[in-house]
C-alpha cells in the first residue's frame, strides 16, 4: 500500500507541474457534452434518460483519453520500466496507477455534473448519495480494466486505437449499469430500488474486474 | 493425427448431410411451428461458442502463468472459433426472433451479453493480428476477461425477465426433439473439434515456419 | 494486498444478496417487444416461416464452408512457403 501511495504522489507531483492531463481531459469531456447537447436537445427538451447516457459516455471517452495520456508520459520518459524494476510488489504499482486514474476521473466528473445539470435540466441534487455511489462504483470498474490494458499497451504498436477497441467491449456492462442506474435517479421521481440494484451490480463487476486485474498484472507486465 | 483426421472429417460431413433430414423428422413445436427448427442449429453453436470461449480463456491463463507456447497456440485457435460460431449464433438468432417475437433484435440481457462476448473475441483477434510484437499477452488478458463474461451470459436469462427462452428448455424437450437436438449437438461438437485441430495445426506450422526463417537469418 | 482482497470479498458478499433479491417489475401488458404467441396473432400478421428457416440453415452452411475454405487456403499457403524455405535452407 505504501508503494501505491508513493506512485500516486509521484504522478500527482508530475501533473501539478504542468496540469496538462487534467486540463485537456476536462476540456475534452466538456466538449463531448456540448456536442451531444447540440445533437440531442431540441427546443430546450432532451430525450428521456439522455443526461445519464451522456454523463457516462463523456466519462468513458475522457477516461480513455486520460489513460492514453498518462501512460504515454511514462513511455516517453521510459519510466514504466524503472517502476517495474523497482524492488516492490507489482500489484502495488497497478494500485497506485489505478488510484491516480480514479482521482483524475473524479475531477472530470465533478466538472461534468454541473454541465449536465445545466444543459439537460437534470436534477442531480435529487439523491446525491446514490449518484455519488453509482459514479464511484462505475468509475472504479472502468478504470480498473482501463489501467491494466493501458499499462500493457504501452509497448504495443497502434496503441491509440487498440485501447478503446479492447476496453469498450469489456466495460460496456459497467457503462450499461451506470447509465441505467443514473437514469433511474435522474427521473422526475427517483427510483431508488432500481438504483440500488444497478449499484450492487456495479460493485459485483468491480470485484470481478479488480480481482482479475490484480491477478494478471504480475505475469502480464513481466518482460521475457 | 492425420490418419484419424480423414475418417472423422468424413463422419462429420455425413452427420451434417443427415442433419436436415433428422431435423425435418423431429416433431413440430406447437406455438412456434416451423421456425422453431432453427433452434437445432442455434443452440449447439451457442454451446460451442461458450465452450470455445472457456477453452480460449483457460489456455490463455496457462500461457500467462506457465509461459507455455502450446497453450498460446490453442488459445489463438479457440479464439477464432468463438468468433466463427458466434457469427452463426448471432445470425440465426435474429432470423428466429423476427418470426417468433416480430423483431429482429431486442436489447435484452441474453442478446446483449452474447453480442458483447462476440465483440470481445473479435477484439481479441484484432489484437492478435495488429498488436505487433508482445501482443500475445495482451490478447491473453482479453481472453481472460472474455471468459469471465461467459457465466454472466449463461445466467442472464435465468435471472432477468427476458424474451429469450431459458437455458432449462433443453432438459424439458420431448423425446423426438431431444434426439434430434443431441444429434445436432454431436455433429457440431465433432466439427468443432476438427476445426480446432486444423486451426491448431496451422498455428503449429506457422511456429515452425518462423523458426525456419530465424534459422535462415543466421 | 491481503486487506485489499478481503475488501473485495466483502463487497462481493454485500452485492450478491441484493442482486439475488431483486425481482423485476411485472411487465405492463401491451408494451412493445412483449412476447405474443404466434397462434394468437391474426392470420394477416403471420410471417411465412419457411424463408427464415431456409435462410438460417443456408447461413450456417455458408459460414462453416467459408471458414473451412479459409483455413484450407491458409494452410496450403504456409506449406508452400515452408517448402520454399526448406529448399533455401540447405544452400545457406
Amino acid at each position: 500500500m505504501r508503494v501505491a501511495w508513493a506512485i500516486l504522489r509521484k504522478d500527482a507531483a508530475v501533473e501539478m507541474r504542468s496540469r496538462e492531463i487534467v486540463y485537456t481531459t476536462v476540456f475534452f469531456a466538456a466538449s463531448c457534452v456540448l456536442v451531444f447537447a447540440f445533437a440531442l436537445v431540441r427546443e430546450g427538451r432532451a430525450m428521456p434518460d439522455a443526461a445519464a447516457a451522456i454523463l457516462w459516455i463523456a466519462v468513458a471517452f475522457s477516461g480513455t483519453l486520460g489513460l492514453g495520456r498518462t501512460f504515454e508520459r511514462e513511455r516517453y520518459t521510459d519510466t514504466l520500466r524503472a517502476l517495474m524494476l523497482a524492488p516492490s510488489d507489482r500489484p502495488a504499482v497497478y494500485v497506485g496507477k489505478l488510484l491516480g486514474m480514479l482521482v483524475l476521473l473524479a475531477i472530470v466528473e465533478a466538472a461534468l455534473l454541473p454541465l449536465i445539470a445545466l444543459f439537460f435540466a437534470a436534477p442531480i441534487t435529487a439523491s446525491p448519495l446514490w449518484l455519488a455511489a453509482l459514479l464511484a462504483a462505475g468509475t472504479l470498474g472502468f478504470a480498473s480494466v482501463g489501467t491494466l490494458f493501458a499499462a500493457m499497451l504501452v509497448r504495443a504498436r497502434s496503441r491509440d486505437v487498440l485501447l478503446p477497441v479492447l476496453l469498450y467491449p469489456i466495460t460496456i456492462p459497467v457503462i450499461i449499469a451506470g447509465v441505467r442506474g443514473t437514469a433511474a435517479i435522474l427521473q422526475p421521481v427517483p427510483d431508488e430500488a432500481m438504483a440500488r440494484f444497478w449499484a450492487a451490480l456495479l460493485v459485483f463487476f468491480d470485484v470481478v474486474f479488480v480481482t482479475l486485474s490484480l491477478w494478471t498484472f504480475e505475469p502480464l507486465m513481466t518482460e521475457q | 493425427m492425420t490418419r484419424v483426421f480423414a475418417p472423422l472429417a468424413c463422419l462429420a460431413m455425413a452427420l451434417f448431410a443427415a442433419a436436415p433430414a433428422v431435423v425435418a423428422n423431429a416433431p413440430a413445436e406447437a406455438t412456434m411451428g416451423l421456425v422453431q427448427r432453427i433452434f437445432y442449429y442455434h443452440v449447439p453453436s451457442a454451446m460451442l461458442m461458450f465452450v470455445s470461449a472457456v477453452v480460449c480463456g483457460t489456455a490463455s491463463a496457462a500461457y500467462l502463468f506457465r509461459r507455455s507456447a502450446a497453450a498460446d497456440r490453442l488459445a489463438s485457435a479457440a479464439g477464432e472459433l468463438v468468433v466463427v460460431f458466434g457469427l452463426i449464433v448471432l445470425a440465426t438468432g435474429p432470423l428466429w426472433a423476427r418470426k417468433a417475437w416480430g423483431v429482429w433484435w431486442d436489447w435484452d440481457a441474453r442478446l446483449t451479453s452474447s453480442l458483447l462476448l462476440w465483440l470481445m473475441f473479435a477484439a481479441y483477434l484484432l489484437v492478435r493480428r495488429y498488436g505487433g510484437p508482445g501482443s500475445e499477452k495482451l490478447a491473453g488478458a482479453m481472453a481472460l476477461f472474455g471468459m469471465a463474461n461467459v457465466p454472466f451470459v449463461y445466467v442472464s436469462v435465468n435471472y432477468w425477465r427476458t424474451l429469450h427462452p431459458k437455458t432449462s428448455v433443453i432438459m424439458t424437450l420431448e423425446p423426438g426433439m431431444r434426439s434430434a437436438f443431441w444429434f445436432c449437438v454431436s455433429a457440431f461438437a465433432l466439427l468443432y473439434a476438427l476445426l480446432l485441430a486444423l486451426r491448431l495445426r496451422l498455428e503449429e506450422r506457422r511456429a515452425e515456419a518462423e523458426a525456419l526463417f530465424l534459422a535462415l537469418d543466421e | 494486498m491481503k486487506r485489499l482482497l478481503l475488501a473485495l470479498a466483502l463487497a462481493a458478499l454485500v452485492s450478491g444478496p441484493v442482486l439475488q433479491a431483486w425481482q423485476p417489475a411485472p411487465p405492463q401488458p401491451g408494451t412493445p417487444g412483449d412476447y405474443v404467441p404466434i397462434a394468437s396473432l391474426p392470420q394477416a400478421e403471420r410471417l411465412p416461416a419457411a424463408p427464415f428457416l431456409i435462410a438460417a440453415y443456408a447461413l450456417v452452411w455458408a459460414v462453416l464452408v467459408a471458414y473451412t475454405w479459409s483455413l484450407w487456403r491458409r494452410i496450403t499457403k504456409l506449406e508452400r512457403e515452408m517448402k520454399d524455405l526448406g529448399r533455401r535452407l540447405p544452400k545457406a
